[in-house]
């Protein structure tokens, strides 16, 4: 089969990737003709083949004919979507058009974005359709619309390659946007004259790269950025001419930060920083003209998050450093799509192509497009708050799409109590048994990856197309098709009659270029940047060859006559309706919830390298499985000592919404008193791990994004009788072992566990545990007792098909060469003496833990290498034995080897 | 030890050479005269008196001798030209009969009168002759001497079934013996466990498999009752009634120190010959004695590592360079039967101060168990896999503080060597 050219499905970075399906399998690569990535992956799309698998799949529609029931019946789509179209119908009927909603996500594809948009918007006639994009970047739109008058990224990831200043704020970009990162590595790289600055309060891989690090303290961003305000004023390098013709609101932003940020020593005191540091911080900023300032979850999960953003443009406003080359704000988005649906208007506070609920004209011109009997006149409920009508019976209907709140959402035990009370819950997923789906009345089989067919937008707005290349699993179909199937039911059938994505894209892009007035066109009505109107009228062929492309693309003829086509602001038109942008006075506001006596560390959250979301794809990747086999809790070394929590042991975190069992670590970079849990492990991973459980909802009043970043907690041990792992060819029932965690191997699945109950015997324990019933099995054992040892092997045709491994501490023997023996069909007599060590004989074809998950490179040959082989530096051991040679996101852990330091515990 | 020596005569330099009388020309008695030879080969003319009518030989090799691997040439330790090299008088085939401490003097079966200024008793034991009806049997015999092997094999010959009493090491030596000589060997233990001094019961029930797999049949907690036959043993009567056929029945139940000449020279014996620290008896301090027919403290002795080391002790004081003295060590044991590895030594049972660490792979036939008492080895029980029974033994020996071995140290030296507790590596991120 010929190679497909797509884009993957994880960040906002919007690599293309190469597929080719294979007899083996498929084969994955980098898209070298790909602006956004050059050919480069990361570690997760380069494992994208490994999630192209039918492990989990939800194949059928599948309907729930009582509630509380375990078991779901399979069901034709005819059936599943009457009972969707009719359970909606009624309500709407009954209860009116805000008694239901949508909850979708920034890993829809735009044309089903704009599908399920329209209908709610334009048919049903509510706003209640939210998305996941609302825990991840609301706040950046909110700050965009809020300074330029519309949700506009004026940077482009090529802008990277020339600026002299590169700001991270609150961004992991080395895990998170691995290839961004890359990226940036070369150009500094090429020109060491660029300059890094990290303003994180953890020391994370990005941070290795900086040139300056800014621990701030949690959620003091504003105040930060409100003293670089007032420091490049007071500095003399305000724009005054820039300001002056371009802006509204400078004085008041300006006294605003003055007010409250008047002088470095007090800002740094307020950080939590040291003055000197802050202080070489303004200047370099004050000195750099090409700077350009990336922000991310750290700044938009926030209840002061839209401040945040504002905080940061209004020192680009003030500086003039915005709409050229080089320089300006960057929101760096974590979903594949949340940009598209930002442009559809797939969010409950906007309507459609950029235009506003709010503004009759608009809405106008949305209704007269889509000939709807409808049109939603004020905002819906956003996601936490659409929850939260939900469990208060407002809204009795709501279908889920391609997210999984029960996890991702803060407070998420709410989110079950909410689901547990909906009338109708239907979700639409890939994945057949998620911790959202066991509520759903109506589960709906999607298109994967793989098999999606549409386009995404990524952090630059470009749009790239996500093309098919294996056959749909069962029965699984796109989601726009089950939403018009819906829209059928209800008599909508002719505006709903869409062919293939390519006709939803055209009426997406041509609702874009209505009534937008571009130079060159006689369109008249409300401008908007966003306009399509040169990719209209493309039919499925041309939309399967459509090439990456940024928006805008005005139609034909006004392209060219426009300088601001692909560099927005270059002209010092903004989008409000004066042209100019705006300062936003942001008056620092404490987050949500202070720590307390009961509650005194501060929670943070946030992804790993090498996982995504909720697991539900990367957790299926072996290659992915390595690098953070399990959920963790790093804490400062002072606080882990002071609650009685040892490296390596259990600990319970809790909120005041609830708490989760992790292991224990101390990386070293966490600052006192806060302490980071990632957001991936949920209960199909973990029996206790879901930090959504833990998270304060509170929401920016603005942007409605919640405070992912900031939530009171509590950390004590959680003490148990006995650590374990097992390692197993089979999925294992984990009923009654009180803290496990999941991960997929290489054909095995590996098993962490842990038990408060004193097991006496475990060699019966085990046998009855694993089903060994024969004395003639063969089964190894290892028992001591008094230590609370045990280890055990069961083998089948001299093939391992079993491991179990047992202490009384947390000391158990590493499992990267017992992970290694499940790849052979027969383990000889050597391997057999080494398992229950778990250890060869001979310790060195021993990996070690996985460092470079691309190559499968082990630490222990990376400091065999750098001690035994000479290899001084991240290209020689690159040289040696490939590591960090293709994605690199392993290139920082390469370093801290090299440089003879501890690899966290 | 086989160059020749001649004797030299010392009359003109000093008084002439003392003499020495050893009484028992088996491995204890030849090992304590090899040693004294090597410290001092002029001290004493040598008279040995020995029951069975060959040079010296390796008991310990009957088993093998027994089973077609070793023939007799092959177990000779000192064949009679040794002794005339050595200048050594040997009387083998002709046993002493009496001592007379009076006289110094011993008096053999055949009359033999023999003056001695130190005599060193070296007697052996004998095997243990259950009281059982038909006991005396032609066709019952015990295993001992080349004379039991060589009644064995010449039943063996014609095939037929064979009875081994007692699941020993000697017993199992035995049956397998037999069994590799064409005879169908049933072993019977009166305990629920073979060699259950040796092995604790997981590596017992091994053992049983693996001689079964072998043909052997094992019967335990079986209690003999009588000997069949008239003018032969026909077979075997248990205490519950039923019988087996046998043509040949093997006495392999234990043995008794010989301790008859001792106990009539008016030694002070108990259950066996009395020694002290230097391995002379405790009644006369011109006698001494070695091997199976002494009592240290509250032992006696059956293997043959201490009896090695009891030969140099006494040998350095009969050389009058008497400073070394006997100290009882653990002692280890093997199996001698092809295929079947198994290692023991020490506390094999434990209690309730000592912790086990146990191994099992019974596909590979393999188990292993140590014994600890305040992190130090006290018993060692492996079967299968022995290779690191010595070590283990040293460790044992030299009551090395194993806590930090701990983890790895059943898996051999080999994971212990160089990385001692090195088991905290986590998977890191």
């Amino acid at each position: 089969m010929s190679t497909i050219k797509t884009t993957c499905p994880y960040c906002g970075t919007g690599c293309g990737v190469e597929a080719r399906v294979t007899p083996n399998g498929v084969d994955i690569a980098g898209d070298s003709g790909h602006p956004a990535n050059f050919g480069r992956l990361c570690v997760k799309g380069s494992a994208l083949n490994e999630t192209v698998v039918p492990e989990g799949r939800l194949l059928y529609p599948r309907i729930r004919d009582e509630r509380g029931e375990r078991d779901t019946r399979r069901a034709s789509w005819d059936e599943a979507m009457d009972r969707v179209a009719d359970g909606f119908a009624r309500i709407i009927d009954a209860h009116g058009p805000d008694a239901v909603a949508f909850y979708v996500s920034g890993q829809v594809l735009t044309e089903d974005y704009y599908v399920a948009n329209k209908l709610m918007k334009g048919y049903i006639g509510s706003a209640n359709i939210d998305t996941n994009s609302r825990l991840c970047m609301s706040s950046a739109v909110a700050g965009h619309k809020r300074a330029f008058g519309e949700d506009v990224v004026p940077v482009s990831y090529e802008d990277l390659d020339h600026a002299d200043l590169i700001v991270l704020v609150g961004s992991n970009t080395a895990w998170c946007h691995p290839v961004l990162f890359q990226r940036i590595v070369k150009a500094k790289q090429r020109r060491p004259q660029m300059k890094i600055v990290v303003i994180d309060p953890r020391r994370t891989a990005t941070t290795e790269l900086a040139d300056l690090h800014l621990p701030l303290r949690p959620g003091t961003d504003v105040m930060l950025f409100n003293g670089l305000l007032h420091a490049l004023h007071t500095g003399g390098h305000t724009d005054v001419n820039f300001v002056d013709h371009h802006t509204h609101g400078f004085q008041g932003a300006l006294s605003c930060a003055a007010e409250h940020a008047g002088s470095v020593a007090g800002v740094a005191a307020h950080c939590g920083l040291d003055p000197e540091l802050l202080e070489s911080f303004y200047k370099l900023f004050g000195e750099t003209r090409k700077v350009i300032t990336c922000f991310s979850m750290g700044v938009n999960q926030a209840s002061t998050g839209t401040d945040k953003v504002n905080s940061i443009i209004n020192c680009h406003l003030l500086t003039g450093r915005i709409g050229a080359q080089g320089m300006g704000p960057f929101s760096l988005t974590g979903q594949p799509n949340a940009m598209g649906g930002r442009e559809v208007g797939g969010l409950a506070n906007m309507l459609a192509a950029h235009m506003d609920l709010e503004n009759p004209e608009h809405r106008a011109i949305v209704q007269g497009f889509w000939n709807s009997p409808r049109i939603a006149e004020r905002p819906g409920l956003r996601a936490v708050e659409l929850f939260e009508a939900i469990e208060q019976g407002r809204i009795k209907a709501v279908w889920i799409m391609a997210t999984n709140p029960v996890v991702s959402l803060p407070n998420a035990d709410q989110i079950k109590r909410a689901l547990e009370r909906c009338e109708l819950v239907v979700v639409s997923d890939v994945i057949e048994n998620t911790d959202t789906t066991p509520f759903a009345d109506v589960l709906l089989p999607a298109h994967a990856w793989g098999e999606k067919d549409g386009t995404v937008t990524n952090s630059e707005r470009r749009i790239s197309r996500q093309r098919p290349f294996v056959e749909p699993a069962g029965e699984a179909r796109p989601d726009w098709w089950a939403l018009c199937e819906v829209a059928r039911r209800w008599g909508h059938g002719d505006a709903f009659a869409y062919s293939g994505a390519h006709e939803i894209f055209d009426e997406h892009a041509r609702l874009t270029a209505t009534a937008n007035p571009t130079p060159g066109s006689d369109a008249s009505g409300p401008f908007r940047y966003l306009n399509l109107g040169g990719l209209t009228g493309m039919d499925r062929a041309a939309f399967d060859a459509l090439e990456p492309v940024r928006w805008p693309v005005p139609p034909d003829g006004a392209a060219a006559t426009d300088p601001a086509r692909h560099a927005p602001f270059s002209d010092g038109r903004y989008f409000h309706p004066d042209g100019r942008a705006r300062f936003v006075a942001t008056p620092p506001r404490a987050p949500g919830h202070s720590p307390a006596d009961d509650y005194p560390l501060i929670l943070n959250t946030g992804r790993v390298r090498d996982q995504w979301h909720t697991m539900t794809r990367t957790g299926l990747a072996p290659r992915l499985a390595s690098h953070t086999p399990e959920p963790f809790v790093d804490l400062h070394p002072e606080d882990a000592r002071e609650a009685g929590i040892r490296a390596g042991e259990l600990a319970r975190i809790s909120s005041r919404w609830g708490s989760l069992v992790v292991r224990a670590r101390s990386s070293g970079e966490m600052p006192r008193g806060t302490l980071f849990v990632p957001i991936h492990w949920n209960a199909q991973f973990s029996s206790d791990a879901r930090v959504g459980r833990l998270v304060n909802p509170v929401v920016d009043p603005v942007s409605g994004e919640p405070e992912f970043k900031h939530t009171p907690v509590r950390a004590e041990p959680f003490a148990v009788d006995w650590h374990g792992f097992v390692l197993s060819r089979q999925r294992l029932p984990m009923d009654g072992i009180s803290w496990w965690t999941r991960m997929t191997g290489a054909q095995f699945t590996r098993y962490e566990v842990a038990g408060r109950q004193r097991i006496d015997n475990w060699p019966a324990m085990a046998r009855r545990a694993l089903g060994v019933r024969s004395e003639d099995t063969d089964w190894i054992e290892y028992v001591d007792s008094a230590s609370g040892v045990y280890r055990a092997a069961l083998v089948v045709d001299d093939r391992i098909e079993v491991c179990l491994f047992v202490s009384g501490r947390p000391d158990l023997p590493s499992r990267a060469w017992l992970s290694s023996l499940f790849q052979k069909d027969r383990i000889d007599n050597v391997d057999r003496i080494g398992l229950l060590v778990g250890e060869p004989l001979d310790r060195t074809s021993d990996a070690g833990p996985t460092v470079c998950s691309c190559f499968g490179v082990g630490q222990t040959a990376i400091v065999d290498a750098i001690r035994n082989r000479g290899c001084d530096s991240v290209e020689a051991l690159g040289a040696a034995l490939k590591c960090g040679t293709n994605c690199g996101s392993c290139i920082p852990e390469l370093r801290k080897l090299l440089s003879g330091a501890e690899v966290p515990a | 030890m086989s160059v020749a020596r001649t004797p030299v005569s010392t009359d003109t330099f000093g008084p002439p050479p003392a003499r020495l009388v050893v009484v028992g020309n088996g491995m204890a008695g030849m090992r304590t005269v090899e040693e004294l030879l090597a410290l001092d080969p002029t001290r004493y003319r040598i008279t040995v008196f020995g029951a069975e009518p060959h040079g010296n030989y390796n008991r310990i090799l009957l088993s093998p001798m027994l089973a077609g691997e070793m023939s007799v040439e092959d177990i000779m330790l000192n064949p009679p030209q040794w002794y005339a090299d050595q200048g050594i008088t040997l009387h083998a085939g002709d046993p002493v009969v009496a001592i007379d401490r009076q006289r110094r003097t011993v008096r053999s079966a055949s009359g033999l009168e023999v003056p001695y200024d130190r005599l060193l008793l070296a007697t052996g034991s004998s095997p243990f002759i259950l009281p059982l009806p038909g006991a005396d049997l032609p066709g019952v015999v015990s295993f001992r001497e080349i004379g039991d092997v060589e009644t064995m094999l010449a039943a063996s010959r014609d095939g037929g079934k064979a009875v081994v009493i007692g699941g020993g090491l000697l017993g199992l030596e035995a049956a397998n013996g037999l069994m590799r000589r064409g005879m169908d060997v049933t072993v019977v233990h009166v305990m629920d466990s073979l060699m259950e001094r040796q092995l604790d019961k997981p590596s017992g029930a091994l053992l049983r498999k693996a001689l079964e797999r072998r043909g052997i049949r094992v019967l335990l907690e079986a209690r003999t009752e009588s000997i069949i036959g008239t003018d032969h043993v026909t077979g075997l009567r248990f205490a519950d009634g039923t019988e087996i056929e046998a043509g040949l029945v093997v006495m392999a139940v234990g043995i008794r120190p010989n301790i008859t000449l001792a106990q009539a020279a008016g030694l002070h014996c108990e259950r066996a010959i009395v020694v002290d620290d230097t391995l002379q008896t405790l009644s006369d301090p011109r006698i001494y004695a070695v091997g199976e027919c002494v009592q240290h403290r509250r032992a006696t002795f059956g293997l043959v590592a201490p009896i090695w080391e009891q030969a140099k002790v006494c040998a350095a004081h009969l050389a009058g360079a008497g400073h070394r003295h006997y100290v009882q060590q653990a002692t280890s044991t093997k199996l001698k039967v092809t295929g079947i590895d198994l290692f023991s030594a020490g506390e094999i049972v434990g209690g309730p101060d000592t912790e086990d660490l146990v191994f099992r792979d019974p596909r590979r036939g393999a188990y292993k168990r140590l014994v600890l008492r305040d992190a130090r080895i006290v018993g060692i029980v492996l079967y299968g896999d022995v290779g690191d029974g010595p070590w283990y033994y040293e460790l044992m020996q030299s009551r090395q503080d194993v806590r930090a071995l701990r983890s790895r140290l059943l898996f051999g030296r080999a994971y212990c060597d160089e990385h001692p507790s090195s088991e905290d590596l986590r998977e890191s991120t």
